[in-house]
């Protein structure tokens, strides 16, 4: 008996590890610092964080599905400057369906080379990740975007604004989540989804279309790209063409710490929500200890791989790799 | 014989895994010049004791003796330094690299600065492919071979060492006739050699046709060594089983309703050619015939998951395109893999969503599947299939065999098919869940389904149809009813009755 | 040469024959948009070409050990910038005042010595750990990155050293130091992975790990020894890189892992481990090169050149595949 309560402390400890250790982190940066739990804080966290956690959600769907998506970060910049361009030309009340659309392509696309045509989605999203930053560029002639007047657009309202003192970007960013946790969890789709990056042959051997929820994953990841995108450039109504620069591979890094496998099949929004938050925090709390921005990185190394480490660690039930 | 040292002697070995103790005191010898086989169902032990033999596990209790030298084994690389050799049932090749990489692996000849001795690498390749007589030379790329001369290039790795013990796993599972009486020769020089061979297969036949004793084992235990001249099948079978399995030839005469599924002159490239056949409502046609004779492909074709070249598919008398599952399934075509680890489930799921996966788009309220309703589908199949779990909540990967079969099997009947097919229906699982399917396929035909059994075991076969198509090299050969069929015409006719030319 | 069929003689060939295409179109199209007087296929300019792609060529090459192993390295830019850093920043070290020039070796010794330790963390956690290479190092891509910054703030590291400098601008037999440097590279790396154990080790663990740990090749030393050599290549990268240019920027390196990924893919390498020519990358390396430099010839944006690379990379998968595809004997799946 005494074996098996150990067994399910450790079998808690290895489903739930991320999240025990959110709380201990939270707990010690509290400690550290009374200002950590204040709710301009938290607050200020969520909202930084809010850019990162929509791209975050969509790419949990295409882990989730078994693949990766590497290109999120130039796809968010090319939203971004196609928003503050079109802003100007036909308005803000058409400018963000048509950026929309325009997004939707793009992952359309990938989807359609990564679903359908089943080539491999690191590499695909690796040349669209290069070949959307070209796109932004050449659209952008290399300039930076902004807004001509800044003080009299309703556009800022995505970024800026808030609704009964939350500020729109959480808002967005926790219904967003809402909306896509129920997808994933209650919805048919949902379920093939969880199938297809599973076993994808189990999956097509029971009838599911594969090759179309893989691309209706790259679509929903880009339909979280576009709102990523609209945030930002209604945050700071100018950009430059790099601004999402880098970010795919912190989305990345946010997903796996939520848990998901990069094997597909496993993951939740709420991990990744979770992961997210990690990441938020613990750059909050270390520039409220005095650090500078950068130390985080070397802070977010460590945690993902102890997070990975200790997950597969469970489950082959030791803690080094039997490799010799 | 029995005065001789034995080549390897293993003495009470005890393997625990959490849960389960899958060595229970093993105690088993090989004495060098002869065959001994070593056989039991599937989760007997014997893969976990040839594991240990092969130095991949450490056994709990329990001591290994090598010519009679007490020994610890702690790596494949050290027993095959001690002259115990495993020929693996999956081939452990590197596909891009040469045969004289292959058989040297981790262990090429070395020159100054690391550098890899082309010439002796080749020399004594080419002495070792001399003895095996073989078709291929030292520098070909091993992706390039057949499966067969694949096996040669593993068996060829045991020759570099001084081999006192080889071990057979399952090595005839994907060879043809000719490409077994090679590898038949091969065991017997080996044995000339003094080495001793222990031989571990499923088939009858060929244990009685090579091997000197037979060994047993059962849940983990030791059940006890036949020597082969003096024992039979039946003997054999009710120390693996501990009881007769019942597979005795089916006599029920079938009520034959309405033709459900035709094909016409079904050619697929080479791998089967003008493949016609009826099933109607109430049978159970069984398809027979050796890996790679063609009957999975055929059930792959109908399922939608290959395109045929020429000939055609009718179901009801309608002739029907079928160009992938979704289409299939459509139809009420329904296919119980032969792979069902990588084709049937998925593992990491509940069984309840695996089971439902076929039909979630229809088990909804409103935009979200419904929970009571897929819950209802799993209790009722869970009923029927006597499927043991012990939730619906327990991740699939962690049933046993049976249980995981029978969720497939559940999966496709709660869909209602037209027509059934089953692509070897109880590999790898238990007797007890066995005769269970069988069972489950005879009661399914007599409810009206129209059933396609395809095994490689001949006594399924003959135990569950009511017709068999036997098959060979992608052709009908025969098709036989229950009443005319014999076991010799059946053999005759899966081998293409004219042998093959030897390769 | 010993166990290719002709079919890998022709994916070999196909990189070599896109850049002759290259090369042509570009000869072609630059007589008629180029506004400069000069041939595309200038001797200068080819010399120079091959400079200009040591630094990522040099990191490719590493990548493709790792890759034909099944591994990957996604920290390898920051390795790069790391690197560089104490290269520039220990020539000005107090300690070695005395040394005079003799100071560039000890420059040289500690950058390279950076990357090997950069990388030895890597394979370390790799060997140890178990988790997977891309995991690992794309944890690790940003905590090199944050010990770079850590090392000198946002602040960029300068130090110009005349000599190393007049060396890295030097031409021996017409070829620039750069140049040389890969060629030396190119000329090792294809030693190893084709005459030494190692190298034939390397191709049986990408193709079949259990078969390799089965006939007692130590996986885990193995890939440790590969993670340290690309942390090496990857601080070469820089040392060739940096003698000359001497300022390095805190983001400096970045996105370097995606385009020597990119090149080492052009050049054939599966993904999936097991395959793959050293030959071969530094083809796929020269032709991200010729098309950088082609398409700046012809007028077009120097901003095309990511659009262009991109697209390239998704064709080359496509017919890849297209080329593999074994037709009716592949299930639909």
């Amino acid at each position: 008996m005494a074996e098996l309560t150990k067994k399910s402390i450790g079998g808690l400890l290895a489903r739930q590890g991320i999240l025990v250790a959110f709380v201990l982190f939270m707990i010690g940066f509290a400690i550290a610092n009374e200002r950590f739990l204040a709710v301009d804080n938290v607050f200020g966290v969520i909202r930084s964080s809010a850019i990162l956690g929509v791209m975050a959600l969509g790419v949990t769907f295409v882990v989730i599905g078994g693949n990766l998506d590497l290109s999120v970060g130039s796809m968010m910049s090319f939203s971004t400057i196609v928003v503050l361009d079109l802003h100007d030309k036909i308005g803000p009340t058409m400018a963000i369906p048509a950026m929309f659309a325009m997004t939707l392509c793009l992952g359309a696309f990938i989807g359609f080379l990564v679903g359908y045509l089943k080539l491999n989605s690191l590499i695909v999203t690796l040349g669209m990740l290069s070949a959307i930053h070209g796109l932004t560029l050449t659209y952008s002639g290399g300039k930076n975007m902004d807004i001509a007047d800044k003080e009299g657009t309703w556009f800022s309202v995505f970024g800026q604004g808030s609704v009964a003192g939350i500020p729109v970007p959480i808002v967005m960013f926790v219904v967003l989540a809402i909306i896509l946790s129920i997808i994933l969890t209650r919805t048919p789709f949902g379920r093939k989804v969880y199938a297809v990056g599973g076993n994808g042959t189990a999956a097509t051997f029971s009838g599911i279309p594969r090759a179309r929820v893989v691309f209706m994953t790259y679509m929903i990841s880009a339909f979280c790209v576009a709102t990523a995108g609209l945030i930002q450039a209604s945050r700071s109504l100018g950009s430059q063409n790099t601004v999402g620069q880098g970010m795919e591979l912190e989305v990345l890094a946010a997903v796996i710490l939520g848990g998901a496998s990069l094997l597909g099949g496993s993951g939740t929004v709420f991990k990744t929500v979770i992961g997210v938050l990690i990441l938020g925090f613990i750059q909050n709390g270390l520039l409220l200890v005095g650090l500078e921005f950068y130390v985080q990185y070397v802070v977010t190394w460590v945690i993902i791989i102890l997070a990975v480490w200790l997950d597969i660690a469970a489950k082959r039930g030791r803690l080094l790799s039997p490799i010799a | 014989m029995s005065d001789t040292k034995p080549a390897l002697r293993l003495e009470n070995i005890v393997k625990a895994f959490p849960g389960v103790r899958a060595l229970d005191g093993v105690s088993f010898e090989v004495i060098p010049g002869e065959v001994h086989a070593l056989m039991g169902e599937n989760g007997a032990g014997k893969s976990t004791l040839m594991k240990v033999l092969g130095g991949i596990y450490q056994p709990n209790e329990g001591t290994i003796y090598i010519e009679e030298q007490e020994t610890v084994m702690h790596s494949p690389l050290q027993a095959k330094g001690k002259g115990v050799v495993f020929i693996h049932q999956e081939l452990s090749l590197a596909d891009e690299l040469s045969v004289a990489e292959n058989i040297f692996l981790g262990e090429l000849p070395r020159k100054s600065f690391g550098r890899v001795d082309w010439d002796a690498l080749y020399k004594e390749t080419d002495a070792i492919l001399g003895k095996l007589n073989v078709g291929f030379n030292a520098k070909t790329r091993v992706g390039d071979l057949s499966i067969a001369n694949q096996q040669m290039v593993e068996i060829a790795r045991a020759l570099t060492v001084d081999a006192k013990a080889v071990i057979f796993d399952e090595p005839t599972a994907s060879l043809t006739d000719a490409e077994k009486v090679v590898l038949f020769d091969v065991i017997e020089d080996l044995q000339k050699q003094g080495v001793g061979i222990i031989y571990i297969s499923h088939r009858m036949e060929e244990i009685f046709k090579i091997s000197d004793r037979i060994s047993v084992l059962r849940d983990g235990q030791y059940r006890g060594t036949l020597l082969t001249k003096d024992t039979n099948e039946d003997e054999v079978t009710k120390l693996m089983i501990g009881r007769s399995l019942d597979l005795t030839r089916n006599v029920e005469a079938p009520e034959l309703g309405e033709v459900a599924l035709e094909v016409r002159g079904l050619t697929c490239g080479n791998l089967y050619k003008d493949v016609s056949f009826k099933v109607h409502r109430g049978e159970v046609v069984g398809f027979y015939g050796l890996v790679g004779a063609g009957r999975t492909e055929i059930a792959e074709t109908i399922f939608g998951l290959r395109d045929a070249d020429a000939g055609s598919i009718f179901l009801e008398g309608q002739e029907v395109k079928i160009n992938s599952p979704v289409e299939a399934i459509r139809h009420g075509i329904s296919l119980v893999p032969e792979d069902r680890k990588g084709q049937g489930l998925v593992l990491g799921m509940n069984c309840r969503d695996n089971m439902t996966l076929l039909q979630v788009d229809d088990l909804t309220a409103g935009p979200f599947v419904s929970d009571g309703a897929e819950i209802a589908i799993y209790d009722q199949y869970r009923d029927r299939l006597d499927i043991r779990s012990p939730s619906w909540r327990q991740t699939v990967g962690n049933l046993s065999g049976g249980n995981q079969q029978k969720i497939v099997i559940g999966k496709w009947l709660s869909m209602k098919p037209n027509v059934l097919i089953v692509d070897e229906p109880t590999r790898g699982i238990d007797v007890g869940s066995k005769s269970e399917i069988h069972n489950l396929i005879r009661e399914l035909a007599k409810q009206g389904y129209a059933v396609i059994v395809i095994s490689s075991e001949m006594p399924e076969v003959l135990h569950v149809s009511d017709r068999i198509v036997a098959m060979y090299h992608g052709q009908v050969m025969r098709e036989f009813t229950a009443e005319e069929v014999t076991e010799d015409s059946l053999v005759q006719a899966i081998s293409g009755i004219v042998s093959d030319k030897v390769a | 040469m010993n166990s290719e069929t002709r079919a890998n003689l022709i994916k070999q060939g196909a990189i070599w024959a896109f850049i002759v295409v290259e090369l042509i179109f570009f000869s072609v199209a630059g007589e008629f948009l180029s506004l400069s007087e000069k041939a595309f296929m200038d001797f200068d300019n080819m010399l120079l070409l091959l400079k200009q792609s040591a630094p990522i060529g040099i990191i490719a090459l590493g990548m493709t050990i790792i890759m034909v192993n099944g591994n990957i390295d996604l920290s390898v830019g920051a390795t790069f910038a790391l690197s560089a850093i104490v290269l520039l920043d220990s020539m000005t070290w107090p300690i070695f005042a005395g040394l005079g020039d003799g100071v560039i070796f000890v420059g040289w010794a500690l950058a390279l010595m950076t990357g090997v330790i950069l990388g030895a963390v890597n394979g370390f956690i790799v060997w140890k750990t178990g988790v997977d290479a891309f995991i690992v190092t794309l944890g690790s891509m940003l905590g090199f990155r944050g010990l770079v910054f850590m090392y000198n703030g946002e602040q960029p590291t300068s130090h110009l050293n005349w000599t190393l400098v007049d060396f890295a601008e030097a031409q021996f037999l017409g070829l620039h130091t750069a140049t040389w440097f890969l060629a030396a590279v190119v000329v090792v790396l294809w030693f190893v992975m084709n005459k030494t154990v190692h190298g034939r080790n390397a191709y049986a663990i990408g193709n079949n790990r259990e078969a390799a740990v089965n006939a007692g090749i130590r996986v885990g030393p193995h890939f440790l020894i590969n993670f340290m050599l690309i942390g090496f290549l990857a601080a070469l990268s820089a040392v060739v890189f940096y003698s000359e240019s001497g300022s390095v920027n805190p983001n400096d390196g970045m996105l370097y892992e995606l385009w020597a990924i990119t090149a080492v893919v052009l050049g054939g390498t599966k993904l999936t481990g097991g395959y793959g020519s050293i030959i071969s990358t530094l083809g796929g390396v020269i032709a991200i090169q010729l098309l950088r430099k082609g398409l700046g010839h012809i007028g077009a944006d120097t901003e095309t050149v990511n659009l262009v690379i991109g697209l390239i990379l998704i064709a080359v998968l496509f017919l890849d595949r297209q080329l593999n595809a074994k037709g009716k004997e592949e299930l639909k799946t």
